[in-house]
This record gives C-alpha cells, sequence and structure tokens, in this order.
C-alpha cells in the first residue's frame, strides 16, 4: 500500500533530508513531514521542496499531536545516529536516539492513521569481537552485548521497536540493519577518518570492513517506505575491504598505535574535534564487522549498486581527497627500476 | 567396538609414501593427468600467478628474462600492496598477500627440513566443497601450516586450504590479522558451513589445544574430538570428509613438562618444556626435522544421510568416532612402516 502522508525524523541530516527530499518529488505522496530539532541547510531546504518543515523535538510529546494531527499514515524514522553534534555531544546523542524512540513510538501507538514504521537501525547491534563468526546473519546476536555508546543505544531502539511491533501488530515495522555509509558528500565518523592525512589504527589489528554507499541507503529507505516489506533486514555493500587496504586506496599513511594508548588517542582526536569515535567504534576498528545481505536481495528485493570497494573509491574521487602517497609516482618509480633493470642487462 | 581391528602393516599404500609424485599422477584418473614438475625447477610458484601481466621482451637472453620478469613481479606487486589494488573476501581471505608473501617461506621448511611426503593427494576433490580433519600435534600448529601448504603446492588444482581456527588465535595481535588473510577463520559453525557451501576446501583439528599441547609420552593418542560440530557441518552442507593422518609433527617440539604458572601469566593453554626450550632460549625454538607424512583417507560421503541428519545426535557421534578411528589406524599403519624418527 502506497503511503499518502509521510514523516520522517531527522531531516535535517543528510539521510533524512534527502529521503524527504525523494518523497517530495514522489506525486503519490500527498504529504511530507520532515521533523528535527534544528532547520535544515539552505541547500537542503531548496531540494526538499514542497515537504514541509516541524521544528519539533521527538522527545517531546508534541510529536504525537503532529502524527495525529496530520493523519500520517508511514513514520520513517531515520534519526538514530551515530554522529553526536558536538564534543559534548554524546548525551544529548543518546538521549536523541533512546528517549526520542520510545517517544515516537508512544506517538504512534497512539495514533490509529499510522500503518507503517521504517526504523533506520545499525548493524552495530552485533557487536564486535574476535569471537563472534566472521559473517552476521539476521538472527545472529552479539557475543558481548555492546556496553555503551552507539551500539547500545542501538540495541535499546530495535528492543522498544520489538515492543511497538508486539503491541501494534497491524503496523508493518521494518528495521534495517545498515553498515558504515560512505559516499561523496555525506558526512560520518568514517568518513572524517578516512580523511585524515595520517590515519591511526590499532597496532597488530585489520579490521574487515563493509561500507554502505549513501545512495543505495537512501534507495533502500525509499523502498522500504513504498514497499510493504516488514522484517528485519542486514543493508550492506557487497565484498570486503581490509581497514588497511582501505587507506592504502585513498592515498593515506597509517599510523599503527598500541591498543593500550588507543584511549588516548581518542580523546586526543575527539579533543581536537577531527574525529570522535566512541569505545564501541574502536572496537569495531580492531575487527570490523561484514554483515550477510541473503535476505536484502532474496526477500527486500533489492540489491546494492555500488560494492564496498566502488562505494569507498568514489568517496574518495568525490572528495577529491588529495593522495598522501601519489599512484602517478609509485608507477614512475615502478617504470624507473625496471629501465635500469634494462640497460643493466 | 565389538573386535579388536588388524592393522595391517603393509597396506595398499606402502609404494605410495616413497613416490609421492609418482602415486599423485597415477592416482588420478579421471580429468586431465597433470603434468608433474620436474623437482629441480627453480621455484615456479611465485612467477606462474603473473605471467599473464607480464609483457615478455622478444630477443632477451634467457638469463635476462629470468631475472627480469621476477624483479617486475616483484614491483608489480609492491605497488598492488602501496596502492591497496587486491582482493580480500569477507572472511578476510588475502590471496594475493597469502601467495607471494605467507606461503614462499614455508617452502624451504617443507622440502628440506621436514621433506614431508604426501599420499592419497587425488582423494582430496579438485572443486567443490570438501572437509579435511587431520590429528593435531607438535606444540606450535606447525602441521596446520604445512597441510595447507601441501594441498596448495602438491594438489594438481593448487587449492587453497581454508583452517578453522581457535579463538585465541583472533585474540591475539598481529598472529590474528596474518591468521585472516592467510585464509583462516574461527572454527565455529556458521562459519564452517559458509565456506563449505561456497565450494572452498576446509580444514579442521577438532582435537583442539588437547591435541597439540599434550605431552610427547601420548604422542599419536587421539584426543577427543570436540562434540562433533565438524561433522554436523558437513552433514548440513553434504560435502565429504577427508580424514588426515599426520605423521612426524609430534617429534618436531617433544614437550615433556609445562609451565603452568607461565601459562596462565600469558594466557597460554600451556607453557612447553621441551629437551631444548626454554633452556636454550630462541635455539630451543628452532623445531627438529623429523620426517613426516601426511596421508589424506578415502573421502567419507556425507550427502547420503538425508536433509535433516545433523539433527540426529547418534548419526553425528558416529560419523565423528569412524572418522577419529580412520585416522588412528591410518596413524598406526604409518608409524609401523616408518623405521627412522628423522630418516622416515
Amino acid at each position: 500500500m502506497a503511503p499518502k502522508v509521510v514523516l520522517v525524523t531527522g531531516c535535517s541530516r543528510y539521510l533524512g533530508g534527502h529521503l524527504a527530499a525523494r518523497f517530495a518529488a514522489n506525486p503519490d505522496i500527498e504529504r511530507v513531514l520532515g521533523v528535527d530539532t534544528e532547520p535544515p541547510s539552505r541547500d537542503l531546504a531548496r531540494r526538499m521542496g514542497r515537504a514541509e518543515f516541524v521544528r519539533a523535538d521527538i522527545r517531546n510529546p508534541l510529536i504525537a499531536k503532529v502524527i495525529a494531527t496530520a493523519h500520517v499514515d508511514t513514520v520513517v524514522h531515520a534519526s538514530v545516529t551515530a554522529n553526536p553534534a558536538g564534543p559534548a555531544g554524546r548525551t544529548v546523542m543518546k538521549e536523541m536516539n533512546v528517549i526520542g524512540t520510545m517517544q515516537l513510538l508512544a506517538a504512534c501507538q497512539k495514533s490509529p492513521h499510522v500503518r507503517k514504521l521504517v526504523v533506520k537501525s545499525t548493524s552495530a547491534v552485533y557487536g564486535s569481537s574476535s569471537r563472534d563468526p566472521a559473517v552476521f546473519t539476521e538472527e545472529m546476536g552479539p557475543k558481548d552485548l555492546p556496553s555503551s555508546g552507539y551500539a547500545k543505544d542501538a540495541v535499546e531502539v530495535e528492543g522498544y521497536v520489538r515492543g511497538f511491533a508486539r503491541r501494534r501488530p497491524d503496523v508493518d515495522v521494518t528495521a534495517l540493519r545498515f553498515t558504515n555509509f560512505i559516499g561523496p558528500r555525506i558526512d560520518t565518523v568514517l568518513t572524517r577518518y578516512f580523511a585524515l592525512p595520517v590515519v591511526p589504527t590499532v597496532m597488530g589489528y585489520d579490521a574487515r570492513v563493509q561500507l554502505l554507499h549513501s545512495e543505495d541507503a537512501l534507495a533502500v529507505l525509499e523502498r522500504a517506505t513504498l514497499h510493504d516489506l516488514p522484517g528485519v533486514y542486514n543493508v550492506g555493500g557487497d565484498g570486503v575491504l581490509m581497514l588497511s587496504q582501505a587507506i592504502r586506496r585513498a592515498g593515506r599513511v597509517s599510523l599503527p598505535v598500541p591498543s593500550a594508548a588507543v584511549p588516548a588517542m581518542g580523546r586526543l582526536f575527539r579533543g581536537a574535534r577531527l574525529v570522535d569515535f566512541s569505545p564501541d567504534q574502536m572496537r569495531f576498528l580492531n575487527w570490523g564487522r561484514v554483515v550477510d545481505t541473503t535476505l536484502l536481495k532474496r526477500e527486500f528485493g533489492f540489491t546494492p549498486r555500488w560494492t564496498t570497494q566502488q562505494a569507498f573509491d568514489d568517496y574518495v574521487s568525490g572528495r577529491a581527497l588529495r593522495p598522501v602517497i601519489d599512484p602517478g609516482l609509485v608507477a614512475s618509480v615502478e617504470r624507473g627500476v625496471l629501465d635500469l633493470a634494462a640497460r643493466f642487462r | 567396538m565389538a573386535e579388536a581391528r588388524v592393522i595391517p602393516l603393509h597396506g595398499a599404500d606402502r609404494e605410495g609414501p616413497r613416490r609421492r609424485r609418482a602415486a599423485g599422477a597415477a592416482g588420478q584418473a579421471p580429468g586431465p593427468v597433470p603434468v608433474p614438475e620436474p623437482p629441480s625447477a627453480p621455484d615456479p610458484e611465485p612467477v606462474r600467478e603473473l605471467e599473464a601481466e607480464v609483457e615478455v621482451e622478444q630477443g632477451l637472453e634467457q638469463e635476462g628474462t629470468g631475472w627480469e620478469r621476477r624483479l617486475a613481479d616483484l614491483l608489480a606487486f609492491a605497488r598492488r600492496r602501496i596502492q591497496g589494488d587486491y582482493e580480500v573476501d569477507e572472511f578476510g581471505f588475502d590471496p594475493d598477500l597469502t601467495d607471494n608473501v605467507l606461503m614462499p617461506p614455508l617452502r624451504p621448511l617443507y622440502e628440506k627440513w621436514f621433506r614431508v611426503e604426501t599420499i592419497g593427494m587425488h582423494n582430496v576433490p579438485g572443486e567443490g566443497g570438501a572437509l579435511i580433519v587431520a590429528n593435531h600435534s607438535g606444540t606450535l600448529p606447525l602441521d596446520a601450516t604445512m597441510t595447507a601448504f601441501a594441498v596448495r603446492a602438491d594438489h594438481p588444482k593448487r587449492r587453497h586450504l581454508r583452517m578453522l581456527g581457535a579463538d585465541l588465535v583472533f585474540r591475539t595481535p598481529v598472529l590474528g590479522a596474518l591468521a585472516r588473510k592467510s585464509g583462516q577463520t574461527l572454527a565455529c559453525n556458521p562459519d564452517a558451513e559458509r565456506l563449505l557451501r561456497s565450494g572452498e576446501l576446509v580444514g579442521v583439528w577438532p582435537e583442539g589445544f588437547k591435541g597439540i599441547g599434550k605431552p610427547f609420552k601420548d604422542r599419536y593418542k587421539l584426543q577427543r574430538f570436540g562434540r562433533g560440530g565438524f561433522v554436523s557441518a558437513a552433514l548440513n552442507t553434504g560435502v565429504p570428509i577427508i580424514p588426515c593422518s599426520i605423521v612426524g609433527a609430534e617429534e618436531i617440539y617433544p614437550k615433556i613438562g609445562d609451565i603452568k604458572a607461565l601459562a596462565r601469566l600469558f594466557g597460554f593453554p600451556y607453557f612447553p618444556v621441551t629437551p631444548f626450550f626454554p633452556f636454550l632460549g630462541p635455539l630451543g625454538a628452532i623445531p627438529l626435522p623429523s620426517k613426516w607424512y601426511i596421508e589424506f583417507g578415502e573421502p567419507i560421503r556425507t550427502d547420503v544421510y538425508g536433509e535433516h541428519a545433523a539433527d540426529d545426535p547418534m548419526l553425528v557421534f558416529n560419523l565423528t568416532d569412524q572418522v577419529r578411528e580412520t585416522i588412528q589406524q591410518t596413524l598406526y599403519r604409518l608409524l609401523t612402516q616408518r623405521r627412522n624418527v628423522f630418516l622416515g
């Protein structure tokens, strides 16, 4: 059933905003409401076109009034995020993620018009450890429950979503567990991390990284909204990059840091407002994480257009990252040595 | 065991161990007969992979092309590594690194030091999934490394052996990362079945630390085979189990003692004492040059038991016992045929 009135949370951020813009461009949808605590940037607002912006905090019961009076039938909860607004933003982020979701779900449960709920979750719910299988399928759980940070938020959010699905069985609930996003325009912890000229890594470890192009992420969220596809799905690009390999592809230099010094390093980077890594994301740098996307392809009916490698290369070229190690130089050194060798023959 | 089994002293394969290459070629009845490599060929391995990429200029001298091509390969490899231009699978397996960096140093160990002879390589299928199950010994898992090298170097299809390792391996820095890059993954059923379904050759050492860390006096006595998880993985995917018996690895580091306090301190399952370690320090870490035999037995089919066979614990126990008995009997036979630990 095609939605008539769609509400998108987190519409001032990249995913929420572009998603609202896509719905606004769809003539089948009567009304698009975008909710966020701060207004979208001017560029994003222009893209969003006829979508209406509602400045509201989803932690506030006011959201229930918005959903009820506008006869919202489809709610896309895209505001759960791993990127705190500032160095002190971690507590606020947790509040927004967990308490915001609780309020939003309470409002959805009260409104009889709501037919569909799409939740942007994360593959971080699987955790990351040495005792995990190499590839996670949807029915697996984490070996140790994440004790803090974004991963814990996401586990709690999914818990509340399951509770909501139990209490409102008439609502189609789709939970999408995304791998890390990458792309030329999206701004995440990981895009900032790879943009550092010297990229700190954990000494003696090399993580397997699976990425998803931001355009694919938008397409998946759009498909989940326009079609009835209830369930939990892993969403990630095909293929894997090793962390060291990704750093090399971006032409960066990696700086292995002994694991004992990693927390201090993290604080340093957070203080300098370069990259804000939470402890669970640091564990991700040790082990990485790969998810199985068979269900996404077979039942959800979506195959990502970009593989992990292609998405990463698109990010590198789209950001115009100037490689610290110039590929041209490497090639010319190779040619030079071979020419020299030919002369000695 | 109702009755005692008779161990044939001179089994059908007796002419095999001595003539490894000849036996391998002769036993390969179906499919094209592989061309046996001349044993004196100067290490063709790293070159072969890259031959297509290298342009061979006309009119070069024979010696000139040899070292020059090798230099070109080396440079191309270095460029790929610097620019991250290689493929890694979802388990983190990096074939480029494995074939060019991790495998070559094993060749002298395999050919000169342990003089490994493989028997029954034709039992290892050329394609499709299969599970190699072997006995574990030797304090350090050199037996696993040598088996992987044997399958890569001596099998006509030059297959990669994807080994299942203990959690400890992947927790350890450097070692864990290297293990993943060389194609290993955690010994758990989801990973094993995923590999087998995608048609990989998987190696497992179900005795685990009980096997590899057993004292020298218990050599060649198989320990408990885990809980039979490997059998259920094979049953679920319908791939054959290939029992593999390794003789010679028990003698490389004869473990005559165990310093429990040090083991606990470092978090190891044991801290071995051999006649030379730790008394001779790093010198004691040199393995003794025992003569090795690796015998791959007849494949045991698992696709004949139907779909939910893995849910039948009795069948899983029986198959586990069958695999274990086969390996134990083969070990006894190989041992009776061996005259000297070091000369074979």
